[in-house]
């Protein structure tokens, strides 16, 4: 196979995954969310609503593609695209099993939060380029969010990799076999318990849900700094966040609950991929679960949050674990 | 710095004409201040379409940054004429354009009405036709009460809540689609009484409801009022000092939350309140948390007062008798029920015609929203839109 080749299969791996994914997320979502709210969610497109998200890729797709006249039309048609590239190039070392991996790359969680931590610059630019109040303080408050977060969510990871001691995520997982005392898996969820609270938070934070939705806000900001979008560059900024919920989901999988492992016994290969996107979508499933049952934290909270309490815990708990790590492999 | 309005259309106005400043009094495009760049204040149009108005709300909004430095609500959107539309309405058929006022508690506003023209025309109304007017105002303050509990938690960000407290309501609203006919525009408080009686086995789904009304409305307070992040969100925001509620005259639930201890139940007892036994409870610091506390132990009480109310249903006529046109004699009175909002009262000057001469409807959240200019400034534009749903506004009444 030629090299050519093996990069366009890769690529086009890559997009299936990620279309397949927005779409099944988005009908989760609102599945999820009407059981949430003793509604029944969409049930009228295809057996059981499934076509529905389908039909509304199709309806972005097919819509007029408006700007209107006072947006800046350089930054304007840029910016979802500098929000979704980033979406799309996080998927690159994510490994669904040893083998099934885009790129193996052996600095897998550190490149995903360095490409993921371009996102606030295109959502500053889309609430710029929108000329509306609205987008620009949604916009305003996406890149305080995002910057807030973005210190604890690496330094929440931090703990894992230390005791795997590596940053490959095949040498992650690896480290994550076998059990402790015979009966307990070894994931790094159990001696990394604050860092994984840590990183759940900042997480959600990361892919701005509730309580965490800043830059939205619908009850104060409308859309925030989608409100001037419109067919399928809305349909981008729409796809990248839920293209984050699985990129946070499958990150955290990695790093602490033993990536595409079975406890107890092993995994055959044909099985893995299989059971690390059960474990990626159980973990999209408690996103969902505090979106659907939280209120919003205020601006001024919610990065005091960050800065007075998120960020002291976790530089305490990395020295903490550190200490440990050291002392016990001695 | 200026004073000077914006003058964009100076140019295409006749000479010698000032044009109409574009931004109230009050609200500046001025230096922001913060530090030395060139930066000024943000003016922000809230509204009329905006999901958290409650309605057709306008608000012009001076920002700096996320502060509101001054806010102004702009009014008038939803205005019917309702005032001067009962001015050719028979006394008997004011309830249709009456229920439109206050749409989501329409019984008060009628009965307000009835009240008014009974005084006026001094007629008798039997007991059990006041015992059923209590009961269905009860009823509509707890719809009333949900459909602002509801969004007051999408106004924090929090969606189920809101989709919960629709389901009891739901239950409320069939009871009254049974009693009147209507699931809102009820038009079944007239003068002399109710147009019928209660309907055979209104009864079962009533107890349905007050069977599960308390166990339900505390999920949805462990669901709000138990979560930190809401706590946080209300606490110490839109504080409204007892002076000033006293000063821009407002009422219920709002005026109550300030710790003033006003309700017409209580002070001026109409219909079957006289005879039952309920709790009128009290904020002490009057901030957001307080209106939405003495909001849910109002819904608590009035499950109290159905329940009382429904057991001691007395027997009898359901009306006296009214002449269809009724002309009232020549006078001026004004009575008050209190709505979910505060003092709803009408004001009836009669001409002795069978239509009234003027109607004026006192609308309590025309008065709470008098705060809001107040209540708003200094806070983040988040405090502002939960502030301003803690007050309870229905446009509809506000505007008439």
């Amino acid at each position: 196979m030629s090299l050519f080749l093996a990069i366009l299969l890769r690529f086009v791996g890559l997009v299936a995954l990620l279309l397949v994914n927005g779409v099944v997320l988005i009908y989760m979502l609102r599945k999820v969310l009407a059981r949430l709210h003793l509604r029944i969610g969409p049930n009228r497109t295809g057996p059981w609503g499934l076509l529905q998200t389908t039909a509304d890729v199709a309806k972005l797709l097919t819509k007029e593609d408006l700007r209107a006249t006072p947006t800046d039309r350089l930054l304007f048609n840029t910016a979802p695209y500098l929000v979704f590239v980033p979406a799309f190039m996080a998927y690159i070392p994510i490994a669904l099993s040893p083998v099934l991996v885009a790129a193996h790359l052996d600095t897998g969680p550190l490149f995903v939060f360095a490409v993921l931590s371009m996102v606030p610059l295109g959502v500053v630019m889309a609430g710029w380029a929108s000329n509306s109040k609205w987008s620009l303080i949604g916009g305003m408050r996406a890149a305080g969010l995002q910057i807030a977060y973005e210190v604890p969510l690496l330094l929440s990871a931090l703990g894992p990799v230390m005791i795997a001691g590596s940053l490959d995520p095949l040498r992650i997982v690896a480290a994550q076999s076998g059990t402790w005392l015979g009966f307990i898996p070894r994931w790094f969820v159990l001696p990394q318990i604050v860092a994984f609270f840590i990183y759940a938070i900042a997480s959600q934070a990361e892919t701005q849900q509730t309580p965490f939705d800043m830059s939205e806000a619908e009850s104060e900001l409308i859309c925030g700094f989608s409100n001037e979008y419109g067919g399928m560059r809305f349909g981008f900024l729409y796809l990248a966040e839920f293209s984050n919920m699985f990129i946070a989901s499958a990150v955290g999988t990695l790093l602490f609950f033993g990536g595409w492992q079975l406890p107890w016994v092993a995994t055959p290969l044909w099985l893995a991929p299989i059971v690390f996107i059960v474990k990626v979508y159980i973990g999209i499933y408690f996103m969902m679960w505090a979106r659907g049952s939280l209120p919003r934290f205020r601006m001024d909270q919610l990065l005091g949050f960050a800065w007075k309490v998120l960020i002291p815990v976790s530089l305490v708990w990395v020295v903490l674990s550190g200490v440990v790590i050291r002392l016990v492999s001695r | 710095m200026s004073d000077e309005p914006v003058t964009g259309v100076q140019s295409i106005l006749p000479e010698g004409t000032q044009p109409t400043p574009m931004l109230p009094k009050g609200l500046k495009r001025v230096p922001s201040g913060v530090d030395q760049l060139a930066t000024e204040h943000l003016i922000l149009n809230v509204g009329p379409q905006h999901p958290s108005t409650h309605g057709v709300l306008h608000m012009l909004v001076e920002l700096d940054g996320e502060e509101v430095i001054a806010a102004e609500a702009d009014i008038g959107f939803l205005h019917r004429g309702i005032e001067k539309l009962a001015e050719s309405r028979r006394y008997h058929q004011m309830g249709t354009i009456l229920d439109r006022a206050d749409y989501v508690s329409g019984f008060h506003t009628e009965t307000a009405f009835a009240l008014a023209t009974e005084k006026l025309a001094e007629i008798e109304v039997p007991r059990k036709a006041s015992w059923i007017r209590s009961l269905v105002m009860e009823l509509n303050r707890c719809a009333s009460h949900y459909v602002w509990l509801g969004p007051v938690g999408m106004d924090a960000g929090a969606m189920a809540p809101f989709l919960y407290l629709m389901r009891e309501r739901e239950m409320i609203l069939d009871v009254l689609e049974a009693i009147s006919g209507s699931r809102m525009m009820f038009n079944y408080v007239r003068p002399g009484g109710v147009v019928r009686d209660l309907p055979a086995g209104i009864d079962a789904p009533l107890r349905a409801w007050l069977a599960i009304a308390d166990k339900y409305l505390g999920e949805t307070e462990d669901l709000l009022g138990g979560n930190e992040i809401f706590r946080a969100r209300m606490k110490g925001v839109g504080v409204i000092a007892p002076e000033t509620a006293l000063a821009f005259g407002m009422s219920g639930a709002c005026l109550r939350s300030s710790g003033i201890d006003f309700d017409l139940r209580k002070a001026r007892p109409y219909c079957a309140y006289g005879e039952i036994d309920f709790d009128v409870p009290l904020g002490t610091v009057g901030d957001a948390f307080d209106r939405y506390k003495v909001r849910v132990e109002e819904i608590h009480q009035s499950v109290r007062i159905v329940r009382q109310l429904l057991d001691g249903m007395p027997e009898g006529e359901h009306t006296s008798k009214v002449a269809k046109a009724l002309r009232p004699p020549a006078g001026e009175v004004y009575a008050a029920v209190e709505s979910p909002r505060g003092e709803l009262g009408i004001h009836l000057i009669s001409d002795g015609g069978p239509t009234p001469y003027r109607l004026r409807l006192r609308s309590p959240a025309y008065y709470n929203l008098g705060v809001a200019d107040e209540l708003l400034a200094g806070g983040l534009i988040a405090d502002m839109i939960v502030s301003l749903g803690s007050l309870d506004i229905v446009l509809g009444e506000i505007d008439r």
